[in-house]
């Protein structure tokens, strides 16, 4: 059995060691411009072809990020409430609609460019902020965006995104806080699917 | 000028009229009934008028047209942003924003260019409601206006003195006046129908959604994007 290890391993390595090793400042730009690259070059992509979307979200974005932090957090405190069951399906929940919303942002994207802020990590630290900004076509202000990352031992994950000062985690706090409210988590986790399944069947 | 002091009456007192009215659980949006009520009249007006006028200009338009006009409101708003920065004390950005509509006004043509932008002068965002936030003014209860769309108390009494410094309001011909408003209402509205699009894709109550953006987005820009941080829970 161990070979079937051994020749995974090799793979494991070559996507964790490169993602590990860097720092979160230059994880970020790689990603984001591997991933605008790509979007630049996609005319299915920039036409609003969702599920092509999804589908570069899913692997070029989805592996930096830590969804389970970010549902805790877009839950609060009624997240301590909830079973390991439930925490594990809200979480599901949530990834799926983050990643249509960030697929749909990315199918509107149209050009602009982003700057890097100045960052700097010192010794010992394992969360960061890296600022960014998107800057427009047209004179509008520079939008602010900013992703929070904690250190892992597979490297830098982010669990938040902020888009002018809006989180797209804790945004939900009090639209889930009053779900779990009148209907409980189970509530909840059952207006997600329905986002989430009525999101799909829109696709098709 | 007594009319347009009249109208800023009219929308100071719907805002102390706002402010005293009935509470629900949310301690951010305790008119939250009457909020949704406006929302939903606000979502009809849009779902059948500004969304099908401002999707139709955004079609006809070609992008560097619209981004023509958007800098030429753009340009005409840097002036009372540079007022704001100088009322919160931020000399240097007043004077930056000063120096944008000098530079955007001659040589980006009217406004139509913003050369200023390329050389390094960056544009802000300021408006009384922000003013009024620098100035200690608690930004109180969220209230949804229909077509003006997400406010608080405080940004409401800001909007009333926005729409009374407006320049566009110095337009003597009034069939002008209402014209190029019109415009720039329609620009402004086709300029957020990506976000519109994002947003159905991640509400799911866009109402409460797009209710804690507004105030997450508020209190970033009073603070000019460096909020004191809160905690955890709150």
């Amino acid at each position: 059995m161990k070979w079937l290890f051994a020749l995974l391993s090799p793979l494991v390595l070559a996507a964790g060691v490169s993602a590990a090793e860097l720092s979160p400042d230059e994880l970020v730009k790689s990603v984001t411009e591997e991933v605008l690259t790509i979007v630049r070059n996609d005319k299915d992509i920039q036409s609003g072809n969702a599920r092509k979307a999804v589908a570069l979200v899913e692997v070029k974005v989805l592996p930096h990020f830590n969804f389970m932090r970010m549902t805790q957090l877009a839950v609060g405190r009624e997240w301590r409430n909830a079973s390991a069951t439930q925490q594990k399906v809200l979480s599901e929940e949530f990834k799926t609609l983050l990643v249509r919303t960030y697929s749909k942002a990315l199918t509107e994207y149209r050009n602009q460019s982003i700057e890097y802020k100045p960052f700097a990590l010192k010794a010992g630290e394992t969360e960061a902020r890296v600022r960014t900004l998107v800057k427009q076509a047209s004179s509008a202000k520079p939008i602010e965006l900013d992703y929070s990352l904690e250190l892992q031992s597979s490297g830098w994950k982010v669990f938040d995104i902020e888009v002018a000062g809006v989180s797209l985690v804790t945004n939900y706090r009090d639209s889930f806080g009053a779900e779990i409210r009148n209907n409980g988590i189970d509530g909840l986790i059952k207006v997600l699917q329905t986002k989430n399944n009525g999101a799909a069947a829109d696709k098709k | 000028m007594s009319k347009r002091i009249g109208q800023v009456g009219v929308v100071a007192c719907a805002a102390v009229f706002l402010a005293g009215c009935a509470t629900s659980g949310n301690p951010k949006d305790p008119m939250e009934g009457f909020n949704r009520a406006m929302y939903s009249v606000h979502d009809g007006i849009d779902t059948v008028l500004l969304k099908p006028v401002a999707t139709g200009y955004d079609a006809v338009l070609p992008n560097p047209v619209q981004t023509g006009v958007t800098n030429f409101f753009s340009n005409i708003g840097d002036l009372m942003i540079s007022v704001n920065n100088l009322l919160q004390g931020k000399v240097n950005d007043a004077i930056s924003d000063f120096g944008r509509v000098a530079v955007n006004t001659t040589v980006g043509m009217f406004g139509l260019i913003d050369i200023a932008s390329d050389v390094g002068i960056p544009k802000h965002d300021e408006d009384f409601g922000q003013t009024f936030g620098r100035w200690g003014a608690d930004s109180g209860a969220y209230v949804f206006i229909p077509v003006f769309g997400p406010r608080t108390v405080r940004d409401t009494a800001g909007l009333a003195f926005d729409l009374w410094a407006d320049p566009l309001g110095q337009i003597d011909h009034v069939p002008t006046r209402n014209t190029v408003r019109g415009v720039k209402a329609v620009n402004t509205r086709a300029n957020l129908l990506p976000a519109d699009k994002v947003i159905e894709e991640a509400a799911i109550d866009k109402y409460s959604y797009i209710r804690d953006a507004y105030l997450q987005n508020r209190r970033s820009l009073v603070y000019d994007g460096n909020p004191p941080a809160r905690s955890a829970d709150e």
